[in-house]
């Protein structure tokens, strides 16, 4: 009797064990893993006047099965310079700005690490509120601060420092201001996380050795923040590279982002194949960055 | 120790720097909300005009609503999958799938909002041509799409509270006969509900703040906020943005010093109980 019993308990328990991993990785594979799938499969249609607007792939007529393959959406992509020119703009755009923001975002986060205990949450929420107020409206305070009639060139023809206003809006310049202003919170706190570990102890057992102050950071505080740099630098670099919001509000002709064109291909265009291969260059293009990304986080998350 | 009399480090600099860009754009914002000029860049005189036209705006009133109905029930949702997530990931060892799972919990922090949000559509596409459902796009599938993304940031910040807790406990409560589904709701879930709460609130934040994603999967008749304000401020600075922007800021701004307090309470309390058990 009582092995029985306990077998099927067991047996329950493992079964429950099963339902309760099944449900997140049944949700996501649905909703996330399977939708790549359906892109990669619609890059591979043709574009056709229709609801929704691309042909088959499979059919069945006169006792043929055809499969359509069709990779003329990517030879497209190839063939035209200007989706070439917008993910290398994208790509140098969100390389840059992520750098300003890791040259920012490291001293700052140092600063917080090595700042008094009770104002560490302070400081920690202060950084991170921005975010949590809207981004659309962050990046829309810039239109008016770098507009020709805005608030630094009023101040600099006010002050007459400056005759012309100067062109500040719709430059490159205005897209990596408003990139490094919305995501410099993400580079900030996992640096801040990495640096907070740091223990002190090795810090001044180096001092006390006789290491100079530039090569106790050099040697021992830089690559112990390494995770930190990792996963800020893609934290910011990875959305950066896809962003549509920026270079739409701040962009302008001279400013190409993948994610804009994408944007435009799928909703003025409407033609969703080629927005589709669009997708699938770029998540080919950002997988090694993503991928690197998942091995740190992944350790934070099970170790 | 000596460094506090000398003048300011480097870091602390740039620290001071670093704030001021990220509020001084905010304060412009508030200040300019009450301008009377319709310029935004012209002081032209205090004015609290564009509050009231704000109020007026029945668009933007009806998308704050829609946007705070998918926001709740998003963020409600991802509380459970990313808690659940969250769970199997540290306490379960190891099981088929969990690399899959893992990557899955991982890769929507970073993936960009343009391929998700086309990702999605097409899968609703095709499901409303397999199923017949959903038949219009809308707040459900803004829901659903709101809830994947969120449920991994939930999980991040839940796994990173489940890794801190004394697993000793729930051991103690197994031992002791509980059945592992009354042990979590016992004796994790209490743990660890102010992460659940944080979760909540990060979920609740993000959906209400998604633009990309929702204009993909939103169908002809859900406007979100976002998409209202989009569509207003592509046309240029407008001060009744101004005015909305006010509002977002402060409530955040209240929202957070009421988090601050709570938290300064309960670490206040934590160490005076600790200090009791040493005294014992």
């Amino acid at each position: 009797m009582m092995p029985s019993r306990i077998a099927g308990v067991i047996k329950r328990m493992q079964l429950g064990r099963r339902a309760v991993i099944a449900f997140p990785l049944v949700w996501l594979t649905l909703f996330f893993l399977l939708p790549f799938a359906l892109v990669l499969k619609i890059s591979l249609s043709e574009s056709a006047i229709a609801i929704p607007p691309y042909g088959p792939l499979v059919e069945y007529a006169d006792q043929t099965l055809n499969i359509f393959l069709n990779l003329g959406n990517y030879l497209f992509l190839l063939s035209d310079s200007l989706y070439v020119a917008a993910y290398w703009g994208s790509i140098k755009t969100a390389f840059v700005a992520t750098s300003v923001c890791l040259l920012i975002g490291y001293p700052m986060a140092y600063a917080m690490a090595r700042a008094p205990g009770r104002w560490q949450l302070i400081l920690l929420l202060l950084v991170m509120l921005p975010s949590w107020t809207s981004f659309l409206i962050r990046v829309y305070a810039w239109m008016g601060i770098l507009s020709n009639s805005g608030l630094i060139n009023n101040l600099l023809l006010g002050l007459g420092v400056i005759d012309s206003p100067l062109r500040m809006m719709n430059t490159q310049f205005s897209v990596i201001v408003g990139i490094v202003y919305a995501y410099l919170p993400f580079m900030v706190l996992p640096l801040y996380a990495h640096l907070t570990r740091l223990d002190n102890s090795l810090l001044e057992a180096a001092s006390d050795l006789g290491s100079r102050k530039i090569n106790t950071f050099l040697k021992v505080t830089l690559p112990l923040s390494m995770g930190g740099i990792i996963a800020g630098s893609m934290l910011v670099f990875i959305p950066a590279v896809g962003e549509f919001v920026i270079p739409e509000l701040l962009g302008g002709p001279d400013t190409l982002m993948i994610g804009k064109v994408l944007w435009e291909e799928f909703f003025l265009n409407r033609d969703w194949p080629v927005a589709s291969a669009l997708a699938m260059v770029m998540l080919l293009l950002l997988l090694i960055p993503i991928v690197w990304f998942h091995r740190y986080q992944s350790r934070e998350l099970e170790e | 120790m000596m460094r506090s009399r000398r003048r300011p480090s480097f870091t602390t600099v740039m620290l001071v720097l670093g704030l001021l860009f990220l509020y001084l754009p905010m304060v412009v914002l508030v200040v300019y909300s009450f301008n009377e000029s319709r310029l935004v860049t012209v002081w032209a005189g205090f004015s609290t005009q564009w509050y009231g036209e704000l109020f007026r705006d029945q668009q933007i009133l009806s998308a704050v609503w829609t946007s705070l109905e998918i926001a709740f029930f998003a963020a409600s949702m991802a509380v459970c999958l990313g808690t659940v997530a969250a769970f199997v990931m540290t306490r379960y060892g190891h099981f088929r799938g969990k690399t899959a799972l893992s990557s899955m919990v991982t890769a929507p922090l970073v993936m960009p909002e343009v391929i998700t949000g086309l990702s999605l559509l097409l899968l609703f596409v095709q499901m409303a041509q397999l199923i017949g459902w959903p038949a219009d796009r809308g707040m459900a599938t803004i829901w659903i799409a709101h809830t994947t993304f969120c449920s991994a940031y939930v999980a991040v910040v839940v796994a990173a509270r489940l890794r801190e807790v004394d697993r000793s406990i729930e051991e103690a409560a197994m031992d002791l006969g509980s059945p592992p589904v009354k042990t979590f709701f016992f004796v994790t879930l209490p743990v660890i509900a102010p992460a659940l709460a944080a979760g909540w609130l990060l979920a609740f934040t993000l959906s209400l703040d998604d633009l990309v994603i929702a204009s993909f999967v939103s169908g002809p008749g859900a406007n979100t906020l976002p998409m209202v304000v989009f569509s207003s401020v592509r046309m240029g600075v407008s001060p009744k943005i101004n005015a909305l922007a006010t509002l977002i800021i402060l409530t955040v701004s209240l929202a957070t010093l009421l988090a601050w307090y709570f938290m300064r309470r309960s670490e206040a309390k934590r160490q005076a109980a600790m200090q009791q058990g040493e005294g014992v």
